[in-house]
């Protein structure tokens, strides 16, 4: 039986009908053409799918989209416009060599937004811990860990 | 790794939710972490999920200094944030903490974990070693069952077809009491090969006035060392109180894996114990000598 849902996805609200089955990933990817969160594993061990739920880090491909109906969603794309300057996160990743293939980039800014929204001043094992559940093949993570820190200091200092 | 098909029902009462367990092949979904996955593999195919997310009352959380009692709906996170919990049961955090990641804490919910009952989990270790009171709802009304009654094993609730765990209550240990929950895990966040969470009183001397010990992981559900609990009142902390604890390990059941043999499993639970023990009973002794 089809549902008939809304979800404000990066401050658009986009009403759809769709299977209950069907993950809250699938729905960004599929239905709305936002391919940018990214599934690994689909099974809540990888993280790479990971988004904000009404500014919570959550795992989409262990959540359906029939239960985000009314929800606010935050995906990669909302980070940053094209033509606009990135977001202080994405532009210390690139500085930092962050990302080679890029594939877990996507569920690693969302989770570390999150930390980010709850504290401008981590420590490396703050960022460690959180990054905890995001698998990254690729760089060793100590590039990530100085992006974060990076991204730290640059938004406490556009605080001031 | 798709879920297969199934109808979606999101209550907002109670009764409207035991009226829709009552449909053949009907599931709760509560967070969904341990459930979903389990969807995607193909190894359940209900017929109907009820997500019980939008029950206030599955919501609701008291925290008093006699006791503590919280809806089956809070999320993990929200507990281990929590400042009154961390105040009158500070284990809860330092047990919380060690669960999942924290996208997983963010969605899943203290009822699922205590209703999937995975036998490393650290919520069922935590409601053993507290002393919890499950509190059951179905249409025929309200029941209560131990924690020791409730699990019953491995993914093994005891629940009857259309209950619904609804709270969870536990009694507060006085203010000063020791505390410690460790556990080893292959990799963070990975499902632990053994756990050990303590609570512990001392007395004026610093002698062991009360307590209690659950190990996690071993075998099919987290079981409590009620006879090394009781062995060591009067006892004072140090080595020798500690090696007389970890030796009733050995007589606990454990299933070996692909991961850790039996041996290996209990060989870390005796490290854990001693090493929860030690910082347990130095917290509480701290807290006398403050007092
Ligand atoms: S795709 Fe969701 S955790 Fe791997
Ligand atoms: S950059 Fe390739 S997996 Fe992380």
């Amino acid at each position: 039986m089809m549902k008939q849902i809304s979800i404000n996805v990066n401050g658009v609200t986009h009403t759809r009908s769709v299977e209950p089955r069907v993950s809250l990933g699938d729905f960004l990817r599929h239905e709305i053409g936002l391919t940018g969160t990214h599934f690994g594993c689909e099974h809540g061990v990888c993280g790479a799918c990971t988004i904000l739920v009404n500014g919570v880090s959550m795992r989409s491909c262990l959540m359906f989209a029939v239960q985000a109906d009314g929800c606010k969603v935050e995906t990669v794309e909302g980070l940053s416009h094209a033509g606009a300057p990135l977001h202080p996160l994405q532009q210390a990743f690139r500085d930092q060599h962050a990302l080679q293939c890029g594939f877990c980039t996507p569920g690693m800014l969302m989770t570390l937004i999150e930390l980010l929204s709850e504290t401008n001043n981590p420590t490396e094992e703050e960022v460690r811990d959180a990054i905890s559940g995001n698998i990254c093949r690729c760089t060793g993570y100590q590039p990530i860990v100085e992006a974060a820190m990076q991204a730290a200091k640059a938004m406490r200092e556009e605080k001031v | 790794m798709k879920a297969p098909p199934f109808d979606y029902h999101r209550p907002a009462s109670l009764r409207d939710a035991l009226l829709l367990l009552k449909q053949p092949d009907a599931r709760i979904l509560a967070g969904g972490q341990s459930l979903v996955p389990m969807l995607n593999f193909r190894l359940l195919a209900p017929q109907h999920l009820v997500d019980l997310s939008q029950i206030d009352q599955l919501q609701t959380c008291v925290i008093t200094s006699e006791k503590i009692r919280i809806g089956a709906m809070k999320s993990q996170r929200e507990l281990e944030n929590s400042a009154e919990l961390a105040r009158v049961a500070p284990i809860f955090p330092e047990a919380i903490r060690q669960i999942g990641h924290r996208q997983t804490r963010n969605r899943g919910t203290i009822g699922g974990s205590l209703c999937h009952l995975d036998p490393s989990a650290e919520l069922p270790t935590l409601a053993l070693l507290h002393d919890a009171i499950f509190e059951i709802a179905s249409t025929e009304g309200v029941r209560h069952a131990s924690a020791q009654d409730f699990i019953l094993g491995a993914m093994n609730p005891a629940l009857e077809e259309g209950e619904i765990l609804t709270h969870v209550e536990m009694p507060v240990w006085r203010p000063g009491h020791g505390f410690a929950f460790l556990e080893h895990a292959r990799r963070a966040g990975d499902f632990a090969l053994a756990s050990a969470g303590i609570l512990v009183a001392v007395d004026s001397d610093g002698r062991i006035a009360r307590l209690a010990i659950c190990i996690g992981g071993l075998g099919d559900r987290p079981i409590r060392l009620a006879a090394a609990e009781s062995e060591l009142i009067g006892a004072m902390p140090g080595k020798d109180m500690f090696d007389r604890a970890a030796a009733h390990i050995a007589a606990l059941p454990a299933e070996g894996s692909i991961h850790a043999s039996a041996a290996y499993k209990r060989r870390i639970a005796e490290t854990l114990l001693k090493r929860a023990l030690e910082t347990a009973c130095a917290r509480a002794a701290h807290m006398v000598s403050v007092a």
